[in-house]
């Protein structure tokens, strides 16, 4: 069993590979949507990756009720 | 008795809209970056009187150059921009062509889906004995739908016009067809204005606007392709290996690679290339198709798999014989 921590840091790897950022510029409080790299392709980059790693498909209301890093590994780990 | 294409002609309106141009109205929308995610460099747009009925008119006439248009006993017309509410397309059309008066004509309203649905239309009223040569026309100006600000589209979408010809022919060369719709999905890729529901009655900017939600587009995307591909090559008592090249609307580089990703299909059989037009919703498919043809990715008795999907949702896929 992975440790959270792993998970973690697995996510943001994949998320800062998403958003094309470093992950050590990505914090699990960071609010996605005020990243300078945030934008419509953005959005269709991290629900591929979701779904390429996780095989979750996010309705975009679900989507939108996401705020933070942090909102997206909780929502992944319930949807799993 | 069997049908089969017999020649497909375009036509892009002379209107070019480039990436560079879309970055210095955006400045954040890099024209390299469009280019490298989007996989699109300019589109092609219809000019302020210039309609989807123009667009595939030109197309129409190019095609007929080639063959003798008294041939022609039936015309089908995909588009979503007809020229009226009322009449039809399709009838003007065949005036503008001058086609014989002693033939059927209809327009059918479907966007991204539209060819391979117009393919079955025609393939079914041949099979019939209906008709022997139909003219399968699709045109799209969803341009006139954009609004300026609306970066995401304008930089999507481009303007064309196809006309094919499918002929009856001894073998069918027009394999078995899948369809689907889910109009649950309509509400995510619309134009509600001057419609019915909304008494016919425009917004204050005197347009109607084009609404798409990109991302639950994407999520129908990936939900529906995958298995609409492994339906049609097994209703086609096919493998996937058998399959020489596969041409999926051109909706745009990003989906697209993903799909295959997600499909595990050999990129090399697959075309992506939208560089020059950008997503021309009914027409990608006619246009990939013509392209292939002439630059030799494929060639006589190969097995092509062509697939539609997007607004409605509507879905469709068969395969064809080269």
């Amino acid at each position: 069993m992975q440790g959270r921590i792993d998970m973690i840091d697995n996510f943001i790897a994949l998320l800062a590979n998403a958003l094309e950022k470093k992950p050590s510029t990505i914090a699990m409080n960071d609010e996605f949507r005020n990243y300078k790299e945030w934008d419509s392709l953005a959005v269709l980059a991290v629900i591929a990756m979701i779904k390429q790693n996780f095989n979750i498909t996010i309705p975009r209301k679900d989507f939108d009720e996401l705020k933070t890093v942090s909102d997206l590994f909780e929502y992944i780990q319930a949807h799993r | 008795m069997g049908a089969k294409i017999k020649l497909i002609e375009y036509y892009l309106p002379e209107r070019i809209l480039t990436n560079e141009e879309l970055e210095k109205v955006y400045p954040e929308w890099s024209a390299s970056k469009l280019e490298k995610k989007v996989g699109i460099k300019q589109r092609h747009i219809a000019g302020p009187n210039e309609t989807s009925l123009d667009l595939a008119a030109n197309a129409a006439t190019k095609l007929l150059e080639k063959e003798d248009k008294s041939l022609i006993d039936f015309v089908l017309f995909c588009t979503q921009s007809p020229e009226y509410l009322l009449p039809t397309s399709a009838c003007l059309l065949q005036a503008k062509l001058g086609l014989r008066t002693e033939i059927g004509a209809l327009d059918f309203n479907l966007g991204c889906s539209g060819y391979i649905y117009g393919l079955a239309i025609a393939k079914g009223m041949i099979n019939a004995g209906l008709c022997k040569n139909v003219l399968l026309v699709t045109g799209e100006t969803y341009s006139k739908f954009i609004a300026e600000d609306d970066i995401s589209n304008r930089s999507i979408f481009g303007d064309a016009g196809t006309a094919t010809i499918v002929t009856y022919s001894d073998e069918d060369m027009l394999g078995e067809f899948v369809f689907g719709t889910d109009g649950n999905g309509a509400e995510n890729l619309i134009v509600k204005e001057l419609s019915a529901r909304n008494s016919y009655i425009l917004p204050n900017n005197g347009r109607p606007t084009l609404y798409m939600n990109g991302p639950e587009i994407f999520n129908f995307t990936i939900e529906t392709i995958p298995p609409l591909l492994q339906k049609v090559i097994a209703k086609n008592k096919l493998q996937v290996t058998d399959i020489n090249y596969f041409i999926l609307h051109q909706a745009n580089k990003y989906i697209l690679e993903f799909l295959i990703s997600e499909m595990c299909l050999d990129i090399s059989k697959c075309h992506i290339d939208m560089l020059n037009y950008g997503n021309t919703v009914s027409n990608t498919i006619p246009i990939a198709l013509k392209d292939s043809l002439e630059q030799g990715r494929i060639k006589e008795g190969d097995k092509v798999l062509l697939a539609g999907f997007g607004v409605g949702y509507s879905w469709g896929s068969t395969i064809i014989n080269i």
